[in-house]
């Protein structure tokens, strides 16, 4: 990496973090990714091992949030959760920000035909409440892993088909997208190296925010009971099982709530961060 | 304006039928055999043959479904096996309990963001501002579900000022509705609330930047007069899209927040028959609340085009 | 106060994120009842913002208004704070303003009639009736026909000249005794500007307003002002009647201004740029703010320059005299252009041309009709030759150009590239010989991938069509076009934004040479550029063209420059070439009604000429191509106009073998 480049990153983030509750959003967002990391080395417990003598307790010294109903440590869960809760939103946001980019991309550069086909099958998901989307696909995907990240992820695609193909239409119609085809450049050159390189700071700042409504679904799909299979740990099936203990602990099922409010909340400020620097105003600054 | 009004409505009717095709094909796409699906497991071999003769498996998939779809069209939505009973008569105890909240809630967060966010756009870097952006902020990201147990431990059960569970219509009893009513409208109103309150918010820093703000203040008027008669109108046409869109996010809310509160909502009822894969019942659901909510939006189009002259003639 | 409106030591600076910059650097002007002031610079000479500061309409913050002294009628009115009672009867009451932009200026969702009867009732305090007649009133005043149907009109349904007539009828609507127009017509068509120019100075001179005019057209400058403020980044540099400011130039950079401008009586004159960019406003120069860019300055010029009196009413802020510049003055610094009158072959020959565009409709976008865009155009261009196209917008100019290209679909007719008709190649066989023909776009900003290097924008051709062997090669080819378009090798790894505007047209220039292209397109290249730099990029397109026997279409609005630049000239109205001839010859002995007006309507920065000149007005505006006329597209704005022209289309009739017209009436 040259000087010119590092000087240019080290910009980047001063602006960045010009505003304070950028920072903070960061630094919430960093400290859950690192809690989910070494959730093993914060917590003595196992976080699926069951102890019956100690089931729904009150926050205590040994059990800082308390215990559930299996008598499993609370806050155990919780740092676990995040794991679940930061691998879905990412892996499901990359599945949908690929599909949508793609379809965005090929729809609003060829138009015709390709472009009426596809809008239709955007407007249909968009009409559609992305949570009924997603019951609806859980009949059909069943309730892995894996599935829940596809069915989340083909909830959210519309944002980026939307976005792109609005961000293709008018880069598309710029003289600098022009002079490529009067250069003599292939479709392919022209959409590879030249449009979706500038699609790219809107794209940054929607996946940053979808990380967040995609945590947000998840959780609400696992209070439903339609998210992943127990016992793995997630927040919004502990707070669906703490609703009916509130009066025994209720930390138990509301501190996982806090959890989701705030890392959303911090992926959210941060994507409204990553906006400011990079609008299209300021762009080339970068 | 009736050209517009006319091919919005076409595009509304391509995205119903694609939802119905959808819909249809979920029968088949899950896993499983469909007359199972449809009458539940606990039937006899008699019953299975009765039922597979009815659903006319042999026929053609594009028969079956312009059947089915005629059939949804007249009324004719099949039997629950859950609950034993048509579902027609199961959702039309429901639906209005669902539309009543979601009504309220649109109204409330449309309204209130509305106002917090010209109190921001005019205030801009304020203490109120920030206090006001910061809330909002927060009210977006709050899962509706948690808001619903949060206010339920608080209120009724710590307090016992308001009841725990159920849902009376106002026609029935007002004073209960009301107090019931409270909790689970604010739960569903404070994604809203934030969301609108946002938007409204940079719509009015966007449009106190344009031309033809600078000019009507050229002309002589009041700062108050400038906000409230030229930026207001073009600051709110954005949110008027959002309030067609926040219909799905209701739907979503009035899922989980009709289970916390044992409200029998249409929300309820989704996940309760996708829970004992009450297909019939599920099938019949996603095409009212789809058809509830492209309704919706093409009622906001329509307001849109009223409000908006240059939006006719596109 | 000695004088109705005076301005004195006004200071405006914008606190940027960074830091702070000052904008108007101690400004004092004053204006009298009945008199035209014109206040004239480039973009950034803080021209705009001293009268929005006057008025108090700048944002606060970013603007500071960090001291002055606005008198009205004896009254310091910057004593009051923006939002007061006071101030806002001084706006809309006192003075009226017109923003440069009419498309933006006016609330796209309220009525004009609302939009103009607010300001009525605001100052007049009348009733509703009352406001409506006044309206009414001053929509005649302003020629809108059909008034009283148009007033429930939103603002989209008018074009751009309309929309500024309606914004005048604002700003008159209390009677103002000032008005204030912030380049009004920058963004309309020459014969509308002249319309608009016409009736703004005929009310003000009716109704004895001050009319305060913003431009940096010097043409416009000359036809109107009485007297004239020269500004140059945020300071005036030189001030008085207009006659004296035209023939008795006193400042270097007025001087400057003068000669980097094309006119229309130029007779193969070289244009003198002004070297360099003005001073960015967070980094002003001690002393005199033009030194670093003057060809006179001394070390003297490091001091600050006060306006000195000069006689007659003229202030100049040069340590120089009149006489002492003179003096100074280089020997023969108007050198001609050398002429090779000799072309080869044609390059490009366009016949009939007809561009259509289909018209669909329902939600299947069935195809329900076609819009014809190109009537059917045909001309040649010979090898080192630059035939230039002129006309208004939506006359066609550039869709001429994206077909030639073939940028378009349904295109029809021939378009020879060496004698080879390339309309009816696919894109994949043409796509090789797309080297042969290159462009040259308008917008600098636009027209470079903000994310990319310049070097790969310039050697990009080259890699495409494979024109070099190895790396090595390529690296010598991109530091070559640089030379050869003034920029340095070394800041090729720069991206566009790093460069001015001018630098960045150099660099779309670099591009378009990189192929060694038979025929460059130039689509407006200079038309988003300061009057300075304008120069610098006409200058250097026409050496390029000599060393290098370049052939250019040359596409533009600005009448002055395309009969500068260009060897031939061929004027579009409505889709259709109206009239085509050697330039010299298309401005002594234009025949086509049309050309004419667009001919008169371009105003010649000399006040004594334009003083000599017979004004004609073109009525009306150019229609959307939806209305063209059934015969001859111009008929309907035509005074010659008869039966014949409005049922039987033209076609051009050949004087000779250089100049054809397409005008019944003309034998």
């Amino acid at each position: 990496m040259d000087k010119e480049t590092k000087t240019k990153i080290h910009l980047f983030f001063r602006r960045l973090f010009k505003r304070k509750l950028v920072m903070l959003a960061a630094i919430l967002v960093l400290f859950f990714i690192l809690t989910a990391i070494f959730a093993p080395l914060l917590t003595p417990y196992e976080p699926n091992k069951q102890d019956l003598t100690a089931i729904l307790q009150k926050p205590s010294a040994s059990h800082w949030l308390g215990t559930d109903e299996a008598g499993r440590d609370v806050l155990t869960r919780i740092f676990y959760g995040a794991r679940t809760s930061l691998i879905i939103g990412v892996v499901s946001v990359l599945i949908s920000a690929v599909a949508g980019v793609t379809l965005g991309l090929v729809s609003a550069y060829y138009g015709g035909l390709l472009n009426t086909v596809i809008s239709r099958f955007i407007d249909v998901l968009m009409s559609l409440p992305s949570l009924m989307l997603a019951l609806a696909l859980g009949l059909v995907f069943g309730h892995s892993i894996g599935s829940l990240m596809i069915i989340l992820g083909i909830s959210t695609i519309p944002t980026y088909t939307r976005m792109m193909s609005a961000q293709v239409l008018s880069v598309k119609n710029q003289d600098y997208i022009t002079a490529e085809r009067v250069a003599g450049a292939r479709n392919s050159r022209i959409l590879i190296s030249h449009i979706l390189p500038n699609c790219f700071s809107p794209i940054l700042v929607l996946l940053t925010s979808n990380i967040g409504m995609t945590i947000l679904a998840e959780s609400s799909l696992s209070f439903l009971g339609m998210g992943i299979n127990p016992p793995t740990a997630s927040w919004g099936a502990m707070v669906s099982a703490g609703c009916s203990k509130l009066l025994l602990n209720p930390v138990y099922g509301i501190a996982p709530g806090i959890c989701v409010c705030l890392l959303v909340y911090g992926f959210n400020v941060l994507g409204d961060g990553l906006r400011d620097v990079l609008d299209p105003r300021l762009r080339g600054s970068l | 304006m009736g050209r517009y009004i006319a091919k919005r409505f076409g595009q509304a009717a391509i995205v119903l039928l694609l939802v119905s095709l959808f819909t249809y094909l979920l029968l088949y796409m899950m896993p499983g055999d469909p007359v199972y699906a449809m009458l539940g497991g606990d039937i006899t071999r008699e019953q299975y043959d009765i039922a597979y003769a009815k659903m006319h498996l042999g026929d053609p998939l594009l028969l079956r479904y312009v059947r089915w779809l005629f059939d949804f069209v007249t009324g004719e939505w099949g039997n629950s096996f859950k609950y034993s009973e048509p579902v027609r008569q199961i959702i039309a105890v429901r639906l209005p309990v669902t539309m009543y909240l979601g009504v309220w809630s649109i109204i409330i967060s449309t309204l209130a963001g509305i106002l917090f966010g010209v109190i921001c756009g005019t205030k801009r870097g304020k203490a109120a501002d920030s206090v006001i952006i910061t809330c909002a902020n927060f009210g977006a990201v709050m899962p509706a579900f948690w808001l619903a147990v949060l206010g339920m431990y608080i209120f009724s059960l710590k307090l016992g000022w308001l009841p725990t569970h159920g849902f009376t219509m106002p026609s029935e009893d007002l004073g209960l509705s009301i107090q019931q009513s409270i909790l689970p409208l604010i739960a569903l109103s404070v994604g809203g609330i934030g969301g609108t309150t946002r938007q409204m918010r940079s719509g009015m820093l966007d449009v106190v930047r344009q031309d033809y703000i600078r000019t009507a203040r050229s002309k002589g008027l009041k700062e108050s007069q400038v906000i409230w008669r030229h930026a207001f109108r073009n600051a709110v046409l954005p949110v008027v899209t959002l309030t067609g869109m926040s219909f799905r996010n209701v739907v979503a809310g009035a899922v989980s927040i009709e289970q916390v509160f044992g409200i029998a909502g249409m929300g309820s009822l989704l996940i309760n028959s996708i829970l004992s894969k009450d297909i019939a019942v599920v099938q019949s659901c996603i095409m009212i609340i789809s058809i509830v909510v492209v309704m919706s939006n093409l009622l906001v189009d329509i307001l849109y085009g009223i409000l908006d002259a240059r939006i006719r003639v596109e | 106060m000695e004088h109705f409106l005076e301005v004195k030591n006004l200071r405006v600076s914008f606190t940027g994120d960074i830091q702070k910059s000052i904008a108007v650097d101690d400004v004092s002007y004053y204006a009298e009842p009945g008199e035209v002031v014109c206040f004239v610079g480039e973009s950034g000479s803080g021209k705009s913002v001293t009268q929005l500061a006057a008025l108090q309409l700048l944002p606060v913050p970013p603007a500071v208004i960090e001291g002055g002294e606005v008198w009205l009628e004896g009254v310091n009115i910057m004593q009051y704070k923006a939002d007061s009672p006071q101030m806002r009867a001084v706006r809309g009451g006192e003075v009226g303003m017109i923003f440069q932009e009419p498309m933006t200026s006016l609330n796209p969702v309220k009525t004009i009639g609302v939009q103009i009867m607010e300001s009525v009732i605001l100052h007049l305090k009348c009733s509703r009736e009352k406001a409506r007649e006044r309206a009414l009133e001053l929509l005649g005043q302003v020629g809108i026909p059909d008034a009283a149907a148009r007033l429930n009109d939103f603002p989209y349904q008018f074009s751009g000249g309309m929309r500024q007539r309606i914004m005048i009828a604002i700003a008159l609507a209390a009677s103002p005794k000032v008005i204030v127009a912030d380049e009004p017509t920058t963004a309309l068509d020459v014969t509308t500007q002249a319309q608009i120019l016409d009736l703004l100075t005929s009310l003000a001179a009716k109704n004895n307003t001050a009319l305060i005019l913003i431009t940096h057209n010097l043409g416009i400058v000359a036809r109107y002002a009485q007297r004239i403020y020269v500004m140059y980044a945020g300071k005036i540099v030189e001030e008085g009647p207009a006659e004296k400011i035209f023939g008795h130039t006193a400042h270097p950079y007025t001087k400057g201004l003068l000669q980097a401008v094309p006119r229309l009586d130029d007779q193969n004159r070289r244009l003198v740029p002004i070297d360099g960019i003005g001073p960015s406003p967070g980094k002003r120069l001690t002393g005199c703010q033009f030194r670093n860019r003057c060809r006179y300055s001394s070390e003297k010029c490091c001091e600050e320059q006060a306006l000195r009196e000069i006689g007659g009413g003229q202030r100049s802020a040069c340590i120089w005299s009149y006489e002492e510049l003179k003096e100074q003055e280089k020997e023969g610094a108007e050198d001609e252009r050398k002429e090779t009158e000799e072309f080869g072959e044609n390059v490009l020959e366009v016949k009939d041309l007809r561009v259509t565009y289909p018209l669909r409709k329902g939600i299947l976008n069935r195809k329900a009709g076609e819009l014809t865009i190109i009537d059917g155009i045909s001309f040649s261009i010979r090898k080192g030759e630059t035939l230039g196209l002129v006309g208004e917008s939506g006359c066609g100019k550039t869709t001429t150009a994206k077909a030639i290209l073939k940028l378009l679909e349904g295109t029809s007719g021939r378009v020879l590239l060496n004698g080879r008709d390339i309309l009816p190649l696919r894109e994949k066989e043409f796509r090789s010989q797309r080297k042969n023909i290159q462009m040259i776009f308008q917008d600098p900003f636009s027209s470079l991938d903000p994310r990319k290097p310049v070097e790969e924008l310039v050697g990009e051709p080259l890699l495409i069509h494979k024109l070099v062997k190895d790396r090595a090669e390529y690296d010598r080819r991109v530091d070559e076009l640089f030379c050869l378009v003034g920029l340095e090798p070394s800041m090729k790894n720069r991206v566009a934004h790093e460069f001015s505007g001018g630098q960045r047209q150099r660099v779309g220039i670099a591009r378009a040479l990189a192929a060694a292209p038979d025929i460059i397109i130039c689509d407006e290249p200079v038309s988003a550029l300061d009057v300075s730099i304008q120069a610098q990029i006409i200058n250097l397109l026409e050496d390029l063209q000599q060393r290098l026997k370049l052939t250019f279409l040359f596409i533009a609005h600005d009448l002055s420059v395309v009969k500068h630049i260009s060897h031939r000239v061929a004027v579009m109205y409505l889709g259709n070439i109206v009239e085509i001839s050697d330039s010299e010859e298309l401005y002594a002995k234009a025949r086509h009604p049309y050309t004419k007006a667009l001919l008169n309507a371009v105003p010649i920065p000399d006040p004594a000429i334009e003083q000599e000149r017979e004004r004609r007005m073109l009525p009306g505006e150019v229609p959307s191509v939806m209305k063209r006329p059934a015969g001859c597209c111009f008929c309907d704005r035509c005074e010659l106009s008869d039966e014949r022209c409005r049922k039987e289309k033209p076609e051009l009739v050949w004087d000779g073998k250089k100049h054809g017209t397409a005008c019944f009436q003309i034998t």
